[in-house]
């Protein structure tokens, strides 16, 4: 403790002479200091991100992006040479959790959230852990079997979420003329959707899977064939970290390159989860398979 | 500090002012008509709530009870998710395909004016109830009907009692159609939340929005005193505000 703050002080003095440069060599990571002086680190999590985060039967925070941050508080906990490490839950969501992570609150958040470059601005991201894409679920009884067929028909999507924007540009687009309900969250966009409301429900692929998963009668929705713009989904940390950055990343690439990736991949997409056994049945897209081959946090926009 | 607003939206070529200048609109009209049918169901019910026939009487608690012990959000909830499902299945689908928004503004609109106007009943039967007894005797030794009683009697005593109360509950219709955001409806509080899911400007995009329901509600406070002013009866304010000194208010112990 004391040499640390000899040392902070220390640089301090010399970021005064030298304009900075010192600064930074003295902290290479804000983050992994702060874990060090407190010996806990701090998830985000999502309460209902099925199945990157979620509460299970017994209100404990499972999933994998919750799997993915356990490897890495390992390789925290190594790689500052701590005998203990505690680990600290804390629940965000979708409105709160960019600003919990960007004041520190939280040091790394473990939930399903879309990099792109308006939140790059405010939040740094891992390498992308999935890719995520919008796509068009219907009720099956509705006779809509393209998107061509949605011309002139209500369709819903979840307030403040990306497909607000998008379906506005498909709409333009693709001259669809199509009338758009947005409902409050995802849950109730697929009530609207399952009580005949709207005919579609435009949101990303993976979120659709595990709403249809939960629903009363999975086999009344279908997807439309063809989606739009892939996202990359990463897990999300304070920005301008570069020592914090290269950890994660370290760890998820690791991963990917040894197989063990794919295994946190298969228990979580394509086997039964908590809480009722069911099954997303989802594997791994072409376009994630390319990030496993070459990992990277890049997004187009 | 309000920068955020006059950028351009993610996808499309608006700004997100324009959101919330459209939220506010819908926020506007659902207030405003919310009002002038909760004002008039109000206004009936409130005298039902006082007269003397048994039966009228009950109907009126009875709908003032349901109408007003039970959550709004919850009443939203029923009139667009559970109305629908009950009518005759023809009718049930011709309401689910009331295009949006108007799908959410009309159970807004029922669940918001029914809600207030049971409200509204309460205060009217208080005002009712605050005048001497003697008032309705007279009226009718007088030969008055009972429609005659109420209109040229009871009421325009009353309802000068009640304007104050009357102006917090325009200012809560005014903060009651945030809830309609729950069933769809993009009004102000939703526009500013949805500002600040594409922007994660919180700050600028709450503030903003408070900033706008505190204008609403100084608006309603100024035009309710106008209103008051403008009803008074010269002369019988002041006696009253003279007696208050000297004497206890007899209206003091009808205030609900």
């Amino acid at each position: 403790m004391k040499t640390v703050k000899t040392l902070s002080s220390f640089g301090l003095c010399c970021a005064l002479l030298v304009g900075g440069t010192a600064a930074v060599a003295q902290a290479p990571s804000e983050t992994l200091q702060k874990i060090k002086e407190t010996g806990t680190i701090t998830f985000g999590y999502r309460e209902s991100s099925i199945p990157f985060s979620y509460l299970d039967g017994q209100q404990k925070p499972v999933g994998f992006s919750i799997d993915l941050c356990q490897k890495i508080a390992e390789k925290v906990k190594q790689q500052l040479g701590l005998s203990n490490l505690a680990i600290k839950q804390v629940a965000v969501n979708s409105s709160n959790r960019i600003p919990l992570v960007a004041n520190g609150t939280v040091d790394i958040e473990c939930g399903g959230t879309a990099n792109n470059l308006a939140r790059q601005k405010q939040v740094s991201f891992s390498v992308a852990t999935f890719a995520g894409q919008p796509r068009w679920l219907t009720r099956t009884d509705s006779g809509i079997k393209k998107s061509a067929d949605l011309k002139d028909k209500t369709v819903v999507v979840t307030q403040g979420s990306n497909a607000v924007g998008f379906v506005r540009k498909i709409n333009d687009d693709e001259k669809l003329g199509m009338q758009i309900i947005q409902a409050k969250d995802h849950g109730e966009s697929m009530l609207t959707l399952s009580n005949g409301r709207a005919v579609a429900f435009l949101e990303d692929d993976i979120l659709l899977a595990g709403e249809r998963a939960n629903s009363a009668n999975p086999a009344s929705f279908s997807f439309l064939p063809g989606g739009y713009d892939v996202g990359y989904y990463g897990l999300m940390f304070k920005k301008d970290d570069a020592g914090f950055k290269a950890l994660v990343d370290g760890v998820l690439v690791g991963m990917m390159k040894d197989g063990s990736f794919e295994k946190v991949y298969k228990t979580w997409f394509e086997s039964p989860i908590p809480p009722r056994n069911m099954n997303l049945s989802f594997p791994i897209s072409d376009k994630l398979r390319q990030r496993i081959q070459t990992p990277s946090d890049k997004v187009d926009s | 500090m309000f920068d955020v607003l006059f950028e351009t939206v993610a996808e499309g070529d608006e700004r997100y002012i324009e959101w919330l200048l459209t939220g506010l609109g819908w926020t506007f009209s659902l207030a405003l008509s919310g009002w002038a049918i909760a004002f008039v169901i109000g206004v009936v019910v409130g005298c039902g709530r006082t007269s003397s026939n048994a039966l009228i009487g009950l109907a009126a608690r009875l709908f003032v009870e349901i109408f007003r012990n039970v959550p709004i959000i919850v009443q939203m909830f029923l009139w667009y998710f559970v109305v629908p499902e009950i009518l005759p299945k023809n009718m049930g689908a011709w309401v689910k395909s009331i295009p949006p928004p108007w799908g959410s503004f009309l159970p807004a609109l029922i669940a918001l004016s029914l809600y207030t106007a049971a409200r509204v009943a309460e205060q009217v039967k208080a005002g009712i109830e605050a005048l001497p007894p003697g008032q309705r005797a007279a009226a009718k030794a007088l030969g008055m009907t009972g429609f005659g009683v109420y209109r040229f009697v009871l009421m325009p005593q009353a309802m000068r009692i009640i304007t104050p109360t009357l102006t917090s509950e325009v200012m809560g219709i005014y903060k009651n159609t945030s809830v309609a955001l729950t069933i769809g409806l993009l009004e102000l509080t939703a526009q500013a939340r949805q500002i600040n899911e594409f922007t994660f400007k919180t700050f600028e995009a709450f503030g903003a929005a408070t900033l706008i329901y505190l204008g609403l509600a100084l608006a309603v406070f100024v035009l309710m005193q106008a209103a008051e002013n403008h009803f008074r009866i010269p002369g019988q304010d002041d006696g009253l505000k003279g007696k208050r000194q000297a004497a206890p208010a007899p209206r003091a112990g009808t205030r609900p």
